[in-house]
């Protein structure tokens, strides 16, 4: 799909989710208002149990608001049909999780390539697409390997290449650099940083302010409320600091 | 930051002139912590009477003379290399301070104080990134190494504000209900 560049390609409208119903019902997120631009990287943090899982599973279509609309790309959500989301999930949007769902008895190559091949594509243009998402996360080498025989930062490089094979322009990802040692994580950065200079949107949930860092916006939640931002106007401090221009 | 390490550090790879030592610091250092000549003589002086450096014979005197570390400078400098920087008492920086008199105070809104300054870090954190990016690593790996210190003690200043404002809740909780009869 062609992400047009004015329209947000995540939109949260005073969505909430809501667990229950009367005295025991839980707000765990919402209502949120959001809007996500194409070629976008947006960082989420905020304490644990603040909803930030909750809101990549309302973005990702996994699961539907109580209250309020989400959009990607202009569509409600909640104005298409089973079909319609199921496509929505293979050709549109890429998660990638913290443990990272490889499936053991594929090779990496294999592993990309199934989303693709799952939606019908012919399996020689599937293993194209699965090796140049490889190529993109220089893992070219370690095609035919399988899962257990790679680390733990090639196996989220892996998660990462089978998020962005094909046509998906929306890249969810929730801790995705939790297990990782610090170059490793900081390798997956780069490599989310990139996939967003070329024109996709990610969505990244991250408990690390210098992994947050990466992205164009950070966002707080708290209770399962956006934070509103402040104005901190900075003097370009680091230039001064650091003698550059 | 020590001068005299500094430039006994410099000096171990080659003897330099006054004026070189001072570029191949900034090199060394990405820039980040600025010299003046002056700095560098008057150290330099000093190292001389301490029997640290020695000026190269032969040479003429003035800004054109060379510099040479001695042995006794040697065993200083690997002194130096050899003993961990410890830094007690902790350094009464601005942020600490501001946020622990904040939170001793009556009527200071502290969760409002600690997202502005979170906010005003993700900030820096954020424009420190970006160069970090941009950075080459081939060619400009102190400014690179710089970069990744300013970058871990930015993201510890974020952390230390979370938890302080964790706490603080708690505290707040534990204050609403009176339970614990304080
Ligand atoms: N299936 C569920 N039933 C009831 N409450 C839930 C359910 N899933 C999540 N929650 C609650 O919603 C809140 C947000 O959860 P979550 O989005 O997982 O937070 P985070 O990812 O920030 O840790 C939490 O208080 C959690 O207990
Ligand atoms: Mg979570």
């Amino acid at each position: 799909m062609d992400a047009k560049a004015d329209v947000p390609m995540l939109a949260f409208d005073n969505a909430a989710r809501v667990y229950g119903k009367g005295d025991k019902a839980v707000r765990a997120l919402g209502p949120v208002t959001l809007e996500v631009m194409p070629g976008e990287l947006v960082a989420i943090m905020g304490p644990s149990g603040s909803g930030k899982s909750t809101l990549l599973s309302l973005a990702g279509a996994l699961d539907v608001p109580t209250e309020g609309r989400v959009c990607i790309h202009g569509k409600d959500l909640s104005q298409q049909s089973m079909a319609e989301l199921a496509e929505l999930r293979r050709r549109v949007i890429g998660f990638v999780f913290q443990d990272l769902n490889l499936l053991p008895g594929l090779t990496a190559i294999e592993n990309v390539a199934l989303p693709l091949e799952l939606d019908g594509m012919k399996l020689s243009r599937a293993r194209a697409a699965a090796a140049e998402a490889l190529n993109g996360v220089k893992l070219s080498s370690m095609a035919d390997r399988f899962p257990d025989d790679l680390s733990g930062g090639e196996q989220q490089r892996v998660a990462i290449a089978r998020a962005h094979v094909g046509p998906r322009q929306l890249m969810l990802a929730d801790e995705p650099t939790g297990a990782l040692d610090s170059v490793t994580g900081e390798l997956v950065m780069r490599l989310l940083r990139q996939q967003c200079d070329r024109g996709r949107t990610v969505v990244l949930v991250t408990h690390d302010a210098a992994h947050a860092a990466w992205a164009d916006r950070v966002l707080y939640l708290r209770d399962g409320l956006l934070v509103a931002p402040v104005e901190a106007a900075l003097p370009s401090s680091l230039a001064e600091t650091a003698g550059r221009a | 930051m020590s001068v005299r390490n500094s430039l006994l550090a410099i000096l171990a790879s080659d003897p330099a002139h006054g004026y070189g030592l001072k570029s191949s610091f900034e090199e060394s250092t990405a820039g980040a912590w600025p010299l003046n000549v002056g700095q560098v003589y008057t150290t330099l002086g000093r190292l001389e009477r301490d029997g640290l450096v020695q000026a190269e014979p032969s040479e003429e005197e003035g800004p054109r003379q060379t510099w040479r570390i001695t042995d006794l400078g040697r065993e200083v400098l690997e002194e130096w290399y050899a003993s961990p920087v410890t830094s007690d008492p902790p350094a009464r920086d601005e942020l600490t301070l501001k946020v622990l008199l904040a939170a001793a105070g009556d009527d200071v809104d502290v969760s409002a104080i600690i997202h502005k300054e979170r906010t005003a870090t993700m900030e820096r954190l954020q424009q420190l990134t970006r160069h970090k990016q941009k950075a080459d690593p081939d060619k400009e790996l102190p400014w690179l190494l710089l970069l990744d210190a300013l970058i871990l003690k930015a993201s510890a200043e974020i952390n230390w504000l979370d938890l302080c404002e964790e706490r603080l809740e708690h505290r707040a909780q534990s204050k609403d209900g009176g339970a614990d009869g304080r």
